[in-house]
């Protein structure tokens, strides 16, 4: 049973964002948006969580941190860059301490574009995630079973 | 005890962990309605927990698994010895040997988050095992038995001799639901000031585990309840349902307290409870 | 009967051997010898008597008699001397008095001194000589290089190892005698050399702490004492009445009123050597001393007398007021230690807290005094003894390994020292959790306090007591449970203490909770049924779900095996922060900081200060209304 697509828990964390994305973010899971329905939950905790939702440019402050908080949620899980800072730098994609996008520093799936990105779209966006969330699933347990074989054969 | 106390037994092994996940959804969905909000699916719970076990099995250190495994066998058997009609004191106990694995479990992580989580989960623990104690101690002066089966079959309704008790035990009922304002130690909201507390470092199939030992318990919590409206079932039944829509409004409509706050309470609801008792052992003397 | 006397007097001859073996080899032979034999000769003991009830001895006491007083003179001598040479003049004061009562009693009474019967035998001597027997031998085994590693550790001490370990065997042989005695002198007589021990013991190290907290232990004991001459001057005054001093006499003795009064003093002397409050901080100070002697005196063995004589006199305290006000000292004293145990961090204070806390649980069981009451009292003993004696001796050689015996610095012990820790972890299990063997004891408390009497308070007591004990033990087991990094393990020592007397007691505790219907139907159930009438025992189910309870304890940790192999590792999380594995982090300003978590120790709420003076207080009052009681009803 599809299990993941049902109970997408986010890790929802502002790359020196200015907020905006962050604010529309927020403003999903409250009642007028209500992404609970969907049964997401807004898990402070990387080793929780399925999706990572990233906003604004990273800077060299937080670029380690995303780094780690991205090893530390398990498989499968997926990036949701939200934003156009967190897709390519945005406006600040020239300035001296942004790296520019999000996938400079860990590989994303979905990007949101948007300045800032609609809830609406946010949401779309990481229902599209959830597919894919699927598809990764599906093929970690694959290896998972091939490795066994192997194991076993060995 | 005859055959019945193993139907019992089994029953609660195979369908707690399913009322309890539905019990969890129903409560989501109505705090959703209270917050105007649609809500997740009634079955969400079961998702969740689906989804967990779907995840790839990882570890701050090994031994966190095998605490967790420990916490979940002798939560489901503290339950089973209730629902197999066993006694009540020693019940209690169990819960407490499986919650202190699960803090072992927080502490071997070595975590921050988890260490602090573990150290307010013991003050929970303090807070509300008090109250319990003299919960089992109330029953026992109705029913004159610690044996769960020789409560449940009381002709009298116990709520009358025991309504101090009650109160104080629907006070630590929100604290060991792990219910706002009590839930110093984790809970299902947002919960970021310590992360996640005591489940910080707990994911993946572990934190299923430490799920469905939950709805293990909370089913036994249920149970507790209608302990005292047991001689009429249906009322039971009633007044658990109140209570636990008592438990999901308070949830709702408070904020988290800190945890010295936590611990008075606790022992103050105890203190409800010693009255009564006090109450109840003079009237018996007396010979009511 | 022959057992009975070798048991007195074979270690009396060991420690006169000790005191002339100079080398540690030849000493550990001495010992571990001794210790066998005193321990084959309890179990033989235990064999022989196993269905025999309480048996009288005879034993002419012609010479035994005065040369008890003789030495009793002599003793209070030496304190005299001491108090002389240390400036201790209040130690001085009350050994005059004592002596002064002693000879009163001699002189005035000496008619009424003569017992028939002066040793006997029942189930519970038997459960206490297997305590000392087994118990201490072990601790005086594990002694032997415990010592060297302490003056290796210690050069300024002066090694007085000899007179050490001839103390130790005195010690042994005195409480021996004590819980053969039927002659409430000979009783006296040995419960004074127990005092004296543990004054030379704990003040082995001879600085002016150890000197100060020596003489503390001796102030307290000797009122207690006192009040033991006292009693016994009433009761050889009253001696038809009464029963005299023939302790079997007393306690069969159909007038209540009279034996009262006696009765409470003797049990203020319980009170004062089992560190209740508020005499409790004698026991706190005398944690200065080597660990073994706060294993085998403060906590297994010598403080154990206070309880044991206290749940002797059980039957003339139950149902009386003066039985229920000296009850409360001992709830009142479980309540407030277990919860000061909270704030503290040296392991050893938190140890001497919950002996405290534990011997004043068992007077409540006895102060009460019905027949389940009293079974729960003597499995408490048991479990406790044996749990306590496991700590104690681990915390020893921890301190020797890491240097400090302080919890903090246990963090982590699992990975440095694992059998240790899992010793530990047994250990502590042992002293709150289910299904070990003082849980069992609480439960069986908490359940025969339901049905007595005004009983609800000492529920209100336990229910609060055990919640705070989950508390302070847990938070010390997940301290040693941390699985921390790069950590050496510091297991094997320079000089290594034995592991068998650890071993050995943590097979006990495991197998004390396995064995303990067969404890309780065997030895425990016939002597409270003897007495009372009636006796208690656990229901069938219950211990059947106990033992289901172990086996799965025991089985459990296999699971370890499975856990192996298929998990991913990740770091602790830090917030995100760069971090390195033994959680040292990229904090702010550039600086690299480290995490440090340290325990709760809710010092506002549960300090010494602050729950020590009601505790003073109110105890104080209790004691001396039970007095007044008993001496009204006199």
């Amino acid at each position: 049973m599809a299990f993941l697509k049902r109970s997408p828990w986010i890790l929802h964390y502002d790359a020196s964002s200015c907020n905006g994305c962050d604010i529309e973010v927020l403003a999903c899971l409250t009642p007028l948006y209500d992404v609970e329905r969907f049964g997401i939950i807004n898990t402070g905790n990387p080793k929780h969580a399925d999706i990572l939702l990233i906003t604004g440019g990273v800077n060299e402050q937080n670029r380690q941190v995303v780094k780690n908080l991205y090893e530390q949620m398990p498989e499968p899980r997926v990036v949701v860059a939200v934003g156009i800072c967190a897709a390519s730098g945005g406006i600040f994609r020239e300035c001296y301490n942004i790296v520019g996008g999000v996938d400079r520093v860990i590989p994303v799936d979905i990007y949101v574009p948007g300045c800032a990105a609609r809830p609406e779209q946010i949401i779309d966006g990481v229902v599209r995630a959830l597919s894919i969330l699927e598809e990764k699933r599906a093929k970690m347990k694959e290896t998972a079973q091939h490795s066994e074989e192997a194991g076993e054969t060995a | 005890m005859t055959w019945a106390w193993l139907i019992g037994a089994v029953l609660f092994l195979i369908l707690a962990p399913l009322a309890g996940g539905l019990i969890a959804g129903i409560d989501r969905k109505i705090t959703a309605r209270m917050q105007g909000r649609v809500g997740p699916p009634l079955l969400q719970p079961f998702y969740d927990v689906g989804k967990l076990f779907e995840k790839e099995r990882v570890v701050v250190t090994t031994a966190q698994n095998f605490y967790v495994l420990a916490y979940l066998v002798f939560i489901a058997l503290a339950g089973a010895l209730f629902f197999a009609g066993g006694d009540l004191l020693l019940t209690i106990f169990a819960f407490t040997l499986a919650h202190v694995f699960l803090v072992l479990g927080a502490y071997a992580a070595h975590s921050p988050y988890s260490h602090i989580g573990a150290e307010r989960e013991l003050i929970q623990v303090m807070a509300y095992e008090p109250m319990v104690i003299l919960a089992a101690v109330g029953l026992y002066m109705v029913a004159n038995s610690f044996y769960v089966a020789d409560i449940a079959a009381v002709a009298v309704p116990a709520i009358l001799y025991l309504p101090g008790v009650f109160l104080g035990l629907a006070v630590i009922l929100t604290i060991k639901l792990r219910k706002s304002p009590f839930d110093i130690s984790t809970s299902h909201h947002a919960h970021q000031e310590i992360v996640k507390g005591i489940t910080t470092e707990f994911s993946g199939p572990t934190l299923g585990t430490i799920e469905i030992a939950h709805w293990y318990e909370n089913i036994f919590l249920l149970g507790l309840v209608y302990l005292f409206f047991a001689w009429n079932p249906v009322v039971g039944v009633i007044a658990v349902v109140l209570t636990y829509l008592v438990e999901i409004f308070v949830d709702n409509t408070t904020a988290r307290v800190r945890w010295q706050a936590a611990l008075k309470t606790g022992w103050f609801a105890a203190l409800i409870g010693i009255v009564n008792l006090a109450i109840l052992s003079y009237m018996m003397i007396g010979g009511v | 009967m022959q057992t009975l006397l070798f048991l007195i007097l074979f270690p009396i001859i060991a420690a006169c051997l000790l005191l002339f073996v100079k080398r540690t080899a030849l000493r550990y032979v001495v010992v571990v010898i001794s210790a066998l034999a005193i321990g084959g000769a309890t179990i033989y003991l235990l064999l022989r008597h196993i269905s025999a009830g309480a048996v009288y001895f005879a034993v002419p006491s012609g010479t035994v008699d005065p040369l008890m007083v003789v030495i009793e003179m002599g003793l209070a001598l030496f304190i005299i001397y001491m108090g002389v040479k240390f400036k201790n003049y209040l130690a001085i004061a009350l050994a005059a008095v004592q002596a002064a009562l002693v000879v009163y009693l001699e002189t005035t009474y000496s008619g009424s001194l003569h017992v028939v019967n002066n040793l006997f035998v029942d189930q519970f001597s038997i459960i206490m000589a297997l305590i000392i027997g087994i118990i201490g031998s072990l601790i005086a085994v594990y002694s032997v290089s415990y010592m060297e590693t302490y003056h290796h550790h210690h050069p300024e001490v002066r090694d007085r190892q000899r007179t050490f370990f001839f103390v130790i065997f005195i010690f042994l042989a005195a409480m021996f005698g004590l819980v053969f005695s039927n002659n409430l002198m000979w009783v006296f007589f040995f419960w004074e050399i127990t005092t004296i021990t543990s004054f030379l013991l704990i003040g082995y190290a001879e600085t002016e702490e150890a000197t100060k907290n020596a003489f503390l232990a001796l102030v307290m004991n000797l009122l207690g004492g006192i009040a033991f001459v006292a009693a016994l001057i009433i009761l050889a005054a009253t001696e038809p009445l009464s029963g005299g001093i023939d302790l079997a006499g007393v306690l069969s003795s159909g007038d209540a009123a009279v034996i009262l009064l006696p009765a409470a003093l003797i049990g203020f002397a319980g009170i004062t050597k089992a560190a209740l409050m508020p005499f409790s901080s004698w026991l706190l100070g005398a944690m200065v001393a080597p660990t073994p002697v706060s294993a085998l005196l403060h906590s297994s063995t010598m403080v154990k007398a206070g309880v044991y004589i206290l749940v002797r006199f059980a039957p003339v305290f139950a149902g009386t007021l003066t039985g229920f006000s000296i009850g409360l000292v001992g709830g009142l004293t479980f309540v407030l230690a277990s919860a000061i145990a909270i704030s503290q961090s040296n392991a050893k204070r938190v140890l001497a807290y919950s002996t405290i806390a534990n011997l004043g649980l068992i007077a409540a069981c006895a102060g009460v005094g019905t027949y389940m009451l009293v079974w729960a009292a003597i499995l408490l003993i048991i479990f406790h003894a044996i749990a306590k004696a496991l700590l104690f001796l681990g915390t020893g050689m921890i301190e020797h390994r890491i240097g400090s015996r302080d919890i903090e610095d246990m963090e982590g012990l699992i990975v440095r020292m694992p059998r240790m820790a899992v010793m530990m972890f047994i250990g502590m299990a042992g002293m709150f959790l289910a299904p070990f063997g003082m849980l069992i004891s609480k439960w069986a408390a908490i359940e025969a306090f339901v049905q007595a009497p005004f009983g609800l308070i000492f529920i209100a007591i336990l229910a609060y007591g055990s919640a705070v004990t989950v508390f302070f033990w847990a938070k010390w087991m997940g301290k040693l449970v941390a699985v921390t990094r790069e950590q050496e393990r510091v297991e094997k020592g320079i000089l290594e203490e034995p592991w068998a007397p650890l071993y050995i007691l943590t097979g006990l505790v495991v197998a004390a909770t396995l064995l303990f219907p067969l404890i309780s139907s065997v030895l425990i159930e016939p002597y409270v049924l003897a007495i009372y009438g009636a006796t208690a025992r656990m229901a069938q189910a219950n211990v059947a779900i106990m033992l289901l309870m172990m086996a799965l304890l025991l089985l459990l940790p296999i699971s370890f095996l499975l856990f192996k192999r298929s998990a991913k590792h990740l770091p602790a999380y830090m917030g995100g922060r760069p971090a390195t594995e033994d959680r040292r982090f990229a904090g702010s300003l550039g600086l690299t900081r480290e995490a440090q978590t340290r325990n709760y120790y809710l010092n506002d709420y549960f300090g010494e200060a602050k729950l020590f003076r009601p505790g003073l207080a109110v105890c104080t009052a209790l004691i001396i209304i039970s007095w007044i009681l008993a001496g009204v009803a006199l």
